[in-house]
């Protein structure tokens, strides 16, 4: 079978960024080491030019390669999604790792090769291509966690977040090798076909399907394989925690919502309830631990497991067919709404972190109100927005995903994420009070790169919640083509 | 352009204007930023008299109506919709002259960071308008979680020592109702294909749902009221909370909860509401007597105001599970008079902390020679508060009092009965408070305040200023009520009607 044009079609934006990540890695070699600045404009150069090619995608249908890549609009949405995620991830990274002494060209081009891994990612149809996806999403990670190296908490983070995800890795695999036993393939469309209910082998690929959300839940830091995350988030360098917190999420969860909603509904009956838990319990085990934190790090670690809780809840009705559109499309939108105000949060972090991991405790935080009130504000924006309040993304996000809930009849699990919600609270406006009502004098770092990040994130986690109409109209046309 | 001259939609958003206004304010120029909040609030007053003056009191139906599409995709269909109509254009009215009121109170209270005080008092102003203007559930719950947010901050960086601890209550408390409410909206909206009030009125909801569906909404609404025993958020917020944020809190916030019930709970769940009255009646009689109860054991006058709005708001509560013309009216009328008499109440225990830095009653002690205007103002407020014939509490306690004893909902004139004692205990209460302040031997406070060299002053212009167009408030709808009665009485006959044809079934 040789490739046809059109298979390039769907995928010649990735094949670029991933040919320009290699050029870098080998022009990097021959920008002196004081100014691997230049690299990092090079690689964002690289990402804003790759979502422009992934923009003209917009409406196209493809799939590719016999069905191994597939270009719909949930492919572009995220695809879309993912490259914003990485050029935040740069901007937050370019003076923070200057500062911190990381400046190495291998951070940028590690980062676009991440990117390219989780854009495989999003349009895989096949599961052996979700494998490769995943391992070219993952280690780049690894690296970048370690990559404060030698201080020992990154390295403690690198080896952590390898070890575990080389495990959630072979969860994966063996429950690819499961649903390849029960259907006899690892193409999606084909899966589906041979799994109609009441064929031979359900619960064979019910195990398979269970292992493989296994392997994802590692991924999505979801309860109960969540225990990595906060070791991980705390040791790596922030900059790259804002980064694999929103990017590996976001691919996580796009590749768990391609798979169930495409191959698994036959078997929503067994898996619908497992979801329900999960998400349950990542939801009340993320928020009620969050509270007992004081390290702003550990504190949006939890939090960020808290909320793929709530994301989680999105696939609960995927059986539904009358209500899985609407209830995907809502977990698109809310991982917009969560990258935004993600990203924004660790740009304050990083903005009042100081080396040798100073500048990172709540207490740290007090006064900031007075000496900074634009940063105070954002932060306090970012805050609102994760607990769900207006007039923030988040709370319109929340309302999104709470509606297709409620609109699959899962009351029970509505009621424990709007409770959760009110713990969060509790936790999310300790920053606010300490930010506001406590007196202190903070340090912090002023970067150009750094203050835009967090004033833009903060103005469109605002501005988007009072125009969503856009937003929602595309993530709600991205899913279309999915059923 | 269109879309901002529509007057409830200038209405609403207009402190805008000076929240952007006072971006570009340094922080040092305090009397530029408050005189520009106190303009952009009376403007904002004004204008809330400019849609009265075009407000039709015949109709029963939504005026001004502002409606646009928002948002709609997939199944949802969310507008912009904003209207008045008989039940909230007195709440309007009110919450336009409480603001630019309590902002005139923070004049001198207010010193440090007045910039971001003025900034959350304006963004505090558009979320109560907004609630009380929008007919959209999830416009709605917008403006309603909104208020919460700048009413956090005034109590948590204004208040007094335990501020941060009676933030957060507040916060959390209020959250974990309108949470559930929240909830029982999506619902709605999935069921009935819209989130518009109007077209969600009327639809049929089977009666075990509805009473589900009343309860998440009361959840929201009973926290904010309070209705006994959910009230324990109140004393700390108020009395942490500084002057302004007592006025605004006791004069609109807790009338958003009654507004609420009134609004949504009643209209949208008749079967449930008439089912329900009964047991609203019997908290509201307790949380009636518990308050006034309380009040009394109180050492500090704050605190004994913030009791008080407890037992005060057991009356509205009461007036409206009446289900009755003149129980709905009274308890419209009570949430005016309340508004008015407890936020002059806050008004005036804030007046005299600002010179003694306390409020424990045992230190004060004849000021009546010492402050006779304060003094006076302070009389005819707790006797309006305490219902006096002739002052506003008594035309809205009598004629909730009469709704609830004809009730065919509550049906039991026990209730009524009782709850007519809360009025003794007010008087009880207030004159104890007004005889240990003014009369008797002076207190330490005066000798105090000597000590220091300046003595206690009575009231400046300023404060007579603040003080005045309550106090004519008082007497105007304690003497002639008529007008305010007529504003609301066909909407209300309207609502009546259509849950009495619909309890008839």
């Amino acid at each position: 079978m040789i490739p046809q044009p059109q298979d390039f079609q769907a995928i010649w934006p990735l094949i670029f960024l991933t040919v320009w990540a290699c050029v870098l890695l080998l022009v990097d070699l021959f920008i002196p080491k004081e100014r691997k600045g230049v690299t990092a404009l090079f690689s964002a150069l690289g990402l804003a030019l790759t979502l422009g090619f992934t923009l003209t995608q917009i409406g196209q249908g493809i799939t590719a390669f016999q069905g191994m890549v597939v270009l719909d609009g949930f492919a572009v949405f995220v695809n879309a999604l993912l490259l914003v995620t990485g050029l935040l991830g740069i901007a937050l990274a370019y003076g923070y790792v200057k500062r911190m002494g990381l400046e190495r060209g291998e951070y940028y081009t590690l980062l676009l090769f991440s990117v390219t891994g989780m854009m495989w990612m999003a349009q895989a149809a096949d599961l052996i291509v979700v494998f490769l996806a995943l391992e070219l999403l993952s280690i780049p990670l690894y690296v970048l966690a370690a990559f404060a190296r030698p201080r020992a908490e990154s390295e403690e983070a690198g080896l952590k977040y390898f070890l575990l995800g080389a495990f959630a890795t072979g969860f994966v695999v063996y429950g690819t090798a499961l649903v390849y036993g029960a259907t006899g393939s690892t193409n999606l469309v084909a899966i589906i076909e041979r799994a109609a209910p009441g064929s031979e082998n359900l619960l064979l690929l019910s195990i398979g399907a269970a292992l493989i959300l296994v392997g994802f839940g590692f991924k999505v830091a979801a309860v109960p394989f969540h225990m990595w995350t906060p070791d991980v988030y705390q040791g790596a360098p922030s900059a790259v925690t804002a980064f694999m917190s929103s990017g590996a999420k976001i691919a996580g969860f796009a590749a768990l919502l391609r798979v169930f909603a495409t191959a698994f509904p036959s078997i929503s009956v067994d898996m619908t309830d497992i979801l329900w838990v999960l998400a349950a319990a990542t939801m009340i085990l993320g928020n009620v631990i969050a509270i007992a934190q004081t390290n702003i790090k550990r504190l949006l670690a939890y939090s960020s497991i808290a909320q793929a809780g709530y994301i989680l809840m999105a696939f609960v009705p995927y059986g539904n067919p009358d209500v899985a559109p609407n209830s995907i499309a809502a977990g698109l939108f809310y991982l917009v709404a969560y990258v935004i105000t993600n990203f924004g949060a660790w740009g304050v972090v990083i903005a009042l972190e100081r080396s040798e991991g100073r500048g990172l405790e709540l207490a740290d935080y007090a006064g900031l109100a007075r000496k900074h009130p634009l940063l105070a504000a954002a932060m306090a924006v970012f805050m609102l927005s994760l607990i769900g309040l207006p007039p923030t993304l988040g709370l319109v996000g929340k309302i999104y995903l709470f509606s297709a809930v409620i609109d699959g009849g899962f009351y029970g699990l509505a009621i424990i994420g709007v409770l959760t919600s009110v713990v969060s609270a509790y936790y999310y406006l300790r920053v606010v009070v300490i930010m506001y009502m406590r007196d202190g004098d903070p340090q912090t770092q002023r970067e150009p790169f750094l203050d835009f990040t967090t004033i833009a994130t903060a103005v469109a986690t605002v501005v988007i919640s009072l125009v969503p109409q856009f937003l929602f109209a595309w993530a709600s046309t991205a899913v279309l083509k999915l059923f | 352009m269109n879309f901002f001259l529509q007057p409830l939609t200038l209405l609403t958003f207009f402190p805008l204007v000076g929240v952007l206004v006072m971006l570009f304010i340094p922080r040092e120029q305090k009397d530029a930023l408050r005189w520009t909040a106190l303009i952009t609030s009376l403007v904002t007053f004004g204008i809330s008299l400019l849609v009265l003056s075009v407000f039709e009191p015949s109709n029963p139906d939504l005026q001004l109506v502002a409606q646009y599409n928002w948002i709609t995709v997939a199944n949802w269909d969310i507008q912009y919709y904003l209207g008045v109509d008989g039940l909230s254009i007195l709440l309007v009215l009110l919450t336009g002259l409480l603001t630019p009121i309590s902002i005139l109170s923070t004049w001198t209270a207010v010193e440090e960071r007045v910039k971001d005080f003025m900034i959350f008092f304006l963004l505090l102003e558009i979320g109560m308008m907004g609630v009380f203007l929008a007919q959209d559930l999830f416009l709605f719950y917008i403006f309603w979680e909104f208020t919460l947010v700048p009413m956090y901050f005034i109590i948590g960086i204004w208040g007094g020592p335990r501020r941060i601890y009676a933030a957060i209550k507040f916060f959390l408390y209020t959250m974990a109702g309108s949470i559930l409410m929240l909830l029982a909206i999506l619902w709605l909206g999935i069921a009935g294909g819209t989130f518009a009030l109007p077209d969600l009125i009327g639809i049929n909801i089977e009666p075990t749902t509805q009473m589900w569906l009343f309860l998440a909404f009361a959840a929201a609404f009973a926290i904010k009221v309070p209705m006994w025993p959910l009230h324990s958020w109140l004393p700390d917020a108020h009395v942490e909370a500084p002057t302004a944020g007592s006025v605004i809190l006791a004069g609109v916030l807790l009338k958003l909860g009654t507004y609420g019930f009134l609004r949504f709970n009643i209209p949208l769940f008749p079967e449930a509401s008439v089912q329900a009255a009964p047991w609203i009646a019997l908290l509201a009689t307790i949380g009636i007597i518990y308050g006034a109860a309380v009040s009394y054991a109180q050492a500090d006058v704050k605190k004994l105001v913030a009791y008080s709005s407890v037992s005060h708001l057991g009356f509205v509560m009461l007036g409206l599970f009446a289900l009755n013309s003149q129980g709905v009216q009274g308890a419209i009328l009570q949430m005016i008079n309340h508004g008015l008499s407890t936020g002059a109440l806050f008004l005036l225990v804030g007046m005299i902390y600002e010179q003694t830095h306390t409020r424990e009653l045992k230190l004060y002690g004849g000021l009546w020679k010492i402050t006779p205007i304060f003094a006076t103002m302070m009389l005819i407020t707790a006797l309006s508060s305490m219902g006096l014939p002739g002052l506003n509490g008594f035309v809205g306690e009598f004629t909730i009092l009469l709704g609830a004893f004809g009730s065919e909902a509550i049906n039991n004139s026990w209730y009524a009965g009782i709850s007519a004692l809360g009025i003794i205990m007010a008087a009880v209460y207030l004159l104890f408070m007004f005889q240990t302040m003014f009369l008797g031997p002076q207190g330490e406070v005066v000798d105090e305040a000597k000590s220091h060299g300046r003595g206690l002053r009575d009231l400046n212009w300023r404060e007579i200023a603040i003080m005045v167009p309550l106090l004519i408030l008082i007497f105007w709808i304690g003497l002639y009520p008529k007008p305010f009665f007529e504003l609301m009485a066909p909407a209300v006959d309207q609502l009546v009607a259509s849950v009495s044809s619909v309890a008839a079934r």
